[in-house]
């Protein structure tokens, strides 16, 4: 009976209310067999932690193309460790310019994805990340 | 700490890792279910179903809001929403949050999002025991959104107190919701969507439907289910709603019904208990291995399958 699924959350920090990219990598990933939380457009940091927090996700997609990723990113992330989310793997979608990559990666996100990856890509690597961190994170006890 | 600890001192992440075990049933989640029992059977249970688009989403949105901020006295609130999985991936796309961000930044709500994973009659394999870890958390009201239910997912009835059942003009005739056998299990009726033209007309029509639900004993008051008209997107209708949930809790509870379905409910928990522990005592005293050389032995017709049900209790069940 003992069943497990991936569990996402695809959110929309910020301004912009363009959320087709977003709509498509839900579709995605639920056709891969994960369990998609959706929650629409302009979400705050602290709304898309506490959402992260009350569903027990694996992983955190943020879609952003308003340009506001390297104030929005950081302020998510922080969230997440205040509500001791920590743990989950972040991915960014978006329209990233190049210099900002290296930086986000350094900051803690996982991967970052530019119009036209192929959401086979994505797929791939959430499951890659989730059984890699699935013995250690999400065993360990409550503090 | 311990987990069951942490969530009965409201630790949040020690809720939701605990509804994460109970969903995926593992043995961790067995173990705090039943550390949790003793604490549970406080909240009032209210399912919302009905069919899809009619705005329960929305309807839940704005109940849980009206309870956390206008209704006297406010209570907490849990929402359990459930959209169906995928029957050839097994994936899903959990949709509800987006018609409920009124609710952020409230420590008094928590909502969590159920995929039915194969489960066909409304709710999730674990809604029931997801309710009960919310109950032992201290939620007071707990929302149960359904799968948008088509005409037979009446598994609500079974697990919450009171039924609101949710219909909206112009999605069919009233035949439509008349062949549902959702509204047999309707305690509220709520014809949402009420500035849409035919709402009026649809409520006269569907009250000449609705059935009475008698009290236990005689000269008890009976319940009839009242139909409540809605818009819930603008939040008109919602306080007669909270009402009308507050008077059928209070008429189960006056009525012993409260009782009764609390009983009935423990009992259907006890006997699907029972069936998966004698099937796992019987599995263990090598029923398996019998059962293949019976099927075989069915599959070429040298015996009938009632003739082989019998043989393998006889011969698996004698000694433990």
């Amino acid at each position: 009976m003992e069943e497990r699924r991936i569990r996402v959350l695809i959110a929309k920090p910020g301004l912009d209310g363009h959320d087709r990219g977003a709509k498509i990598v839900a579709r995605a990933l639920r056709d891969a067999g994960m369990e998609v939380i959706y929650t629409g457009i302009r979400q705050t940091p602290e709304m898309i932690a506490e959402a992260a927090l009350q569903e027990d996700v694996d992983v955190v997609g943020l879609s952003i193309l308003s340009g506001a990723h390297m104030t929005l990113v950081p302020q998510v992330l922080e969230k997440l460790r205040e509500v001791g989310m920590d743990h989950v793997v972040v991915l960014v979608g978006g329209i990233i310019p190049p210099d900002d990559v290296p930086k986000l990666l350094e900051m803690g996100v996982y991967r970052v994805y530019g119009p036209g990856t192929p959401t086979s890509q994505i797929v791939e690597d959430i499951r890659k990340a989730v059984l890699h961190s699935a013995s250690s994170a999400q065993l360990e006890p409550v503090p | 700490m311990s987990v069951a600890q942490a969530l009965l001192q409201g630790d949040r992440r020690a809720l939701s890792r605990a509804l994460t075990w109970v969903e995926n049933a593992t043995p961790e989640g067995e173990e705090l279910l039943q550390s949790l029992f003793p604490y549970t059977g406080k909240a009032h249970l209210v399912g919302i179903t009905g069919p899809p688009g009619v705005g329960k989403s929305t309807l839940v949105n704005q109940l849980a809001r009206y309870y956390r901020k206008e209704h006297t006295p406010l209570k907490t609130v849990a929402i359990l929403a459930v959209d169906p999985s995928s029957p050839f991936t097994g994936g899903a796309l959990l949709g509800d949050r987006i018609r409920m961000r009124d609710l952020a930044g409230d420590p008094g709500v928590f909502i969590r999002s159920m995929a039915s994973r194969g489960a066909v009659g409304g709710l999730a394999w674990a809604s029931g025991k997801a309710a009960q870890v919310l109950d032992a958390a201290g939620f007071e009201l707990i929302l149960i959104e359904t799968v948008g239910t088509g005409q037979a997912e009446v598994d609500i009835a079974r697990l919450a107190h009171t039924v609101v059942v949710v219909q909206a003009p112009g999605l069919g005739d009233e035949v439509q919701a008349l062949k549902a056998g959702i509204l047999e299990i309707a305690d509220i009726l709520v014809i949402n969507k009420a500035d849409r033209p035919g709402a009026a007309e649809m409520a006269r029509t569907l009250a000449q439907w609705l059935p009475k639900v008698e009290g236990e004993g005689e000269g008890e008051p009976s319940w009839q289910p009242p139909i409540l008209l809605t818009t819930a997107l603008r939040g008109q209708g919602i306080p007669e709603v909270a009402r009308a949930l507050e008077s059928h809790r209070a008429f189960l509870q006056r009525t012993g019904l409260w009782q009764a379905r609390e009983r009935d409910r423990l009992e259907a928990e006890i006997r699907e208990r029972l069936r998966e522990a004698l099937w796992q005592t019987w599995e263990a005293r090598g029923g398996r291995e019998r059962l293949e050389a019976m099927v075989q032995a069915v599959l070429q017709r040298k015996m009938a399958p009632q003739d082989a049900v019998r043989r393998l209790l006889e011969t698996t069940s004698a000694q433990p």
